[in-house]
C-alpha cells in the first residue's frame, strides 16, 4: 500500500484522524449498507456506464476549461482558466452529486429521498434528479434561507419537491442539515438522504467526493490538452468543500500544483462574522463527523455568517481537515466585499456572472494572479451562475432590479 | 421496573435544575438521566430541542453545570439517585474529555449515554470511563442487526439504553408491538439490565414493559412542562410540583 495523500478514507471513514462516523446508533446500520452499496456500484461497468451517459447527455460534460484573456490581461500575470461548472443542468456542480446518489437510491430500492440546502443548488439538483427518475422528494431549508432564495423554492415546487421550512435554530443550512437527519431517523429503511456536500458520516464524505471529483479529472485533462502542461495553481471555494474537493482530488498526488481553498471570509475575523473555518476552527464533531468546526469552549456551534448562502456553513469536510494539516492544500479567506467584487469583475470582462460562492475564488484569484508570470496557468473552478443572487446583489449594491 | 426520568440541565437556570433534582428525589424515582444541552441535536424532537436552545440562551456552561452538582452532591440534608449524563461528543471532545470525565465524576455522576458515540467510535472513551469508574451506557436501536448489537454489548457498562422506535426522542400514542421480541432478543445477548426509552409517557406504557425490561426512560414528557418555569404568568412552586406529581404518579405505575 502506498502512504499517498489520496489514498483515504480507510474502511472506518477515517482521514488521518478525521471523518468516522458520529451518529445515533439508529443510522449506523444504514450507513453499512450504503457504505457497501456505494463499493458495490463502483466496481460495477454498468452503474458507471449509466452514470457517464447521464453525465453527458443530461448534465451536459464535459463543460468548458475556459481561457479568461481579459481577466488574465486585467491581472497582468499567469493566465487564468475557469473551470465552467456554471454551464452545467441547473447551473452548478451539485447535480454531479446528486445525479449519483439518486442512482445508488434506486439502486437500494429506495423511492424517497431528503435533502438539505442553503442556497438552494443542491435542492434544485436533488429536485431535479428526483423528478427525472420518478423518487419523492423532500427538501429542508431554513425559513431565513426560503426568504433569501425565492426564486429556488419555486423551481424545487415546480419540479415536484416539497420543501420543508426549517424554524429551529439559525434557519439557516446548518439547522436543515440537522433536520435533514432527524428525517432520516424515522424513515431510513424507506429514504436515501442526498447530503448536498463533502460532510457527514462515512461514506458521505468519499462518496462526495468521488462524485465530485469528475470536475478534477476534466479540468486535468483539458488542461494537458490545452497548454500541455499541468496548472501551477488551481482555486475553489469551501463551503462544506464539495466543489473544491472534487476538483482538488484528481491533483492530491501532483505535488507541482499547488492547491488553494478559499473560506467566506465574511464582515472579518470576529467570531459569527464568518464561516472560515478552516482558518479560525478547532477540531470538534459537527453533523456526524470529526473535523474543524466553529465551536465554542463547550463544543457548541457557532452562528456563522457569510454573503453567500452556500458558504454559510460552521463545518467543512473532514477530507479538507485532512489536507489543511498535512499542508496539502491552504486555506484562506475573502470577505463579502472582496466577493462582490469579484462578481462585477467577472461579469464586466468575460461576461460571465459568476455564483457569489465561486466569486470568493474569483476574488482570491485576483488578488493573486498579478504576483505570477505569464507562464503560470491558475484554474480557478467556477463552481456555479450568479443568476440565484442578482436580487441580493443588488440590494448590497442599492440598485433596483 | 427501575423509572428513570430525563431532565434538561439548566433550563432555564442551574438553580432550578436542582430544584428539579431534590424534587425528583423526594418522589422515589430510581435514577435521573441529566441531558447536557447542545446546540445541534440531531436525535432529538422538538420538545427537547426547544428545551436545549432555552437552556443555551440563557447562558448554560458545562463547567457551572458540574459545580452545581458536586455542591447538591455534598449536601448531607439529601440523598439523590444515581445520576447518568446524556451528554453529545461534541461536547465532550471540545471540553477535553480526560477534563470532562474527572469533572463529572467529582460532580456525583455514575455514568454517561452518548448518543452520537455509536459502539464503533466508543471504545477510546469506553477506557476512559473505566479508568474513572464512570459507566458507559450503550444505545441499540429496532434497526440494529444482532452482529451489530454483539459488538455494542461488549463496550457497555451500566445498562443497555433500547431505543423503543427509529426516530427523535418524542412522546407518542402507542409502542410499537415489535418491541417485546426486540427485548427478548437483547435479553439473550446480554446480562446488564435493560432500560427502554423513546415515546413513553404513560402509565399504559409502562404496563406493556412490564416483566420484559428493567427501567424506562421518560424524556419529552417531563421536559414538556419545564417550557411553564419561563412562563412568568406560572408559579416556579407550582410546576416543580406538577413535575413532581407526574413523577410520582410514573414511579407508582412500576410498582402497581
Ligand atoms: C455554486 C456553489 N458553489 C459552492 C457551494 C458551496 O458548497 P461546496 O463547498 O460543497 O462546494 C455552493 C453551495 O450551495 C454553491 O451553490
Amino acid at each position: 500500500m502506498t502512504t499517498s495523500l489520496s489514498n483515504v478514507p480507510d474502511s472506518a471513514g477515517r482521514f488521518g484522524e478525521f471523518g468516522r462516523r458520529f451518529v445515533p446508533e439508529t443510522l449506523m446500520h444504514a450507513l453499512e449498507e450504503l457504505t457497501s452499496e456505494y463499493e458495490k456500484a463502483k466496481q460495477d461497468p454498468t452503474f458507471q456506464a449509466e452514470l457517464d451517459d447521464l453525465l453527458k447527455h443530461y448534465v451536459g460534460r464535459p463543460n468548458p476549461l475556459y481561457f479568461a484573456e481579459r481577466l488574465t490581461q486585467h491581472c497582468g500575470g499567469g493566465k487564468i482558466y475557469l473551470k465552467r461548472e456554471d454551464l452545467n443542468h441547473t447551473g452548478a456542480h451539485k447535480i454531479n452529486n446528486t445525479i449519483g446518489q439518486a442512482l445508488l437510491t434506486m439502486r437500494m430500492g429506495k423511492k424517497r429521498v431528503i435533502a438539505e440546502t442553503g442556497a438552494g443548488q443542491h435542492g434544485v439538483a436533488s429536485a431535479v434528479a428526483c423528478a427525472r427518475f420518478g423518487l419523492d422528494c423532500v427538501v429542508y431549508m431554513g425559513e431565513e434561507d426560503i426568504r433569501r432564495q425565492k426564486l429556488n423554492v419555486f423551481n424545487m415546487k415546480m419540479m415536484g419537491a416539497e420543501v420543508r421550512a426549517v424554524t429551529s435554530g439559525s434557519r439557516t443550512l446548518r439547522d436543515a442539515v440537522n433536520e435533514a437527519m432527524r428525517d432520516w431517523m424515522s424513515s431510513v429503511e424507506t429514504t436515501h438522504y442526498i447530503i448536498g456536500s463533502v460532510i457527514g458520516p462515512h461514506p458521505f464524505p468519499m462518496m462526495v467526493r468521488d462524485f465530485q471529483s469528475v470536475i478534477g479529472k476534466e479540468t486535468r485533462a483539458q488542461c494537458l490538452e490545452q497548454t500541455g502542461r499541468l496548472p501551477d495553481q488551481v482555486i475553489a471555494c469551501v463551503g462544506g468543500g464539495s466543489n473544491s474537493a472534487g476538483m482538488f482530488y484528481p491533483f492530491i498526488d501532483d505535488e507541482s500544483v499547488k492547491l488553494i481553498g478559499v473560506e467566506a471570509g465574511g464582515r472579518g475575523p470576529e467570531p459569527g462574522q464568518h464561516a472560515s473555518t478552516l482558518s479560525y476552527g478547532a477540531k470538534g464533531v459537527l453533523h456526524g463527523s470529526f473535523g474543524y468546526v466553529l465551536q465554542d469552549d463547550d463544543g457548541q456551534t457557532l452562528d456563522v455568517h457569510s454573503i453567500s448562502a452556500g458558504l454559510d456553513y460552521p463545518g467543512v469536510g473532514p477530507e479538507h481537515s485532512y489536507w489543511k494539516d498535512s499542508g496539502r492544500v491552504n486555506y484562506t479567506a475573502i470577505t463579502d466585499d472582496e466577493a462582490l467584487e469579484g462578481f462585477q469583475t467577472m461579469a464586466k470582462l468575460e461576461g460571465i456572472i459568476p455564483a457569489i460562492e465561486s466569486s470568493h475564488a474569483v476574488a482570491h484569484a485576483l488578488k493573486v494572479a498579478r504576483d505570477t508570470g505569464p507562464e503560470e496557468i491558475i484554474v480557478i473552478c467556477l463552481s456555479g451562475r450568479g443568476d440565484k443572487d442578482v436580487n441580493e446583489v443588488a440590494r448590497l449594491l442599492d440598485r433596483d432590479i | 421496573m427501575a423509572f428513570m426520568p430525563f431532565i434538561t440541565a439548566g433550563d432555564p437556570d442551574l438553580d432550578t435544575t436542582v430544584a428539579v433534582l431534590k424534587e425528583l428525589a423526594h418522589r422515589g424515582v430510581d435514577l435521573i438521566e441529566v441531558g447536557f444541552p447542545y446546540s445541534d441535536p440531531i436525535a432529538d424532537g422538538p420538545v427537547i430541542q426547544e428545551s436545549y436552545t432555552r437552556a443555551l440562551n440563557n447562558g448554560f456552561h458545562v463547567h457551572d453545570l458540574f459545580e452545581a452538582l458536586k455542591t447538591l452532591s455534598a449536601d448531607p440534608s439529601i440523598t439523590l439517585p444515581p445520576l447518568v449524563g446524556m451528554v453529545s461528543y461534541a461536547i465532550i471532545f471540545r471540553y477535553g474529555s480526560d477534563k470532562f470525565l474527572n469533572e463529572a465524576k467529582a460532580a456525583g455522576f455514575s455514568g454517561l449515554i452518548v448518543p452520537d458515540l455509536p459502539g464503533d467510535e466508543a471504545q477510546e472513551l469506553a477506557e476512559k470511563t473505566k479508568a474513572v469508574k464512570l459507566d458507559l451506557v450503550q444505545l441499540v436501536s429496532p434497526l440494529t442487526p444482532e452482529n451489530r448489537t454483539k459488538r455494542i454489548v461488549q463496550v457497555a457498562s451500566g445498562f443497555i439504553y433500547c431505543i423503543s422506535v427509529a426516530g427523535t426522542t418524542g412522546v407518542r400514542d402507542e409502542l410499537p408491538p415489535e418491541l417485546t421480541a426486540h427485548l427478548e432478543s437483547l435479553r439473550s445477548l446480554t446480562d446488564l439490565p435493560l432500560a427502554v426509552g423513546f415515546g413513553i409517557s404513560n402509565p399504559n406504557h409502562v404496563n406493556t414493559l412490564r416483566g420484559k425490561a428493567d427501567g424506562f426512560i421518560i424524556g419529552s414528557a417531563i421536559v414538556k412542562q419545564f417550557a411553564a418555569f419561563s412562563d412568568p404568568a406560572q408559579n416556579r412552586d407550582a410546576v416543580l410540583k406538577a413535575i413532581g406529581d407526574y413523577a410520582g404518579e410514573m414511579a407508582a405505575a412500576t410498582k402497581g
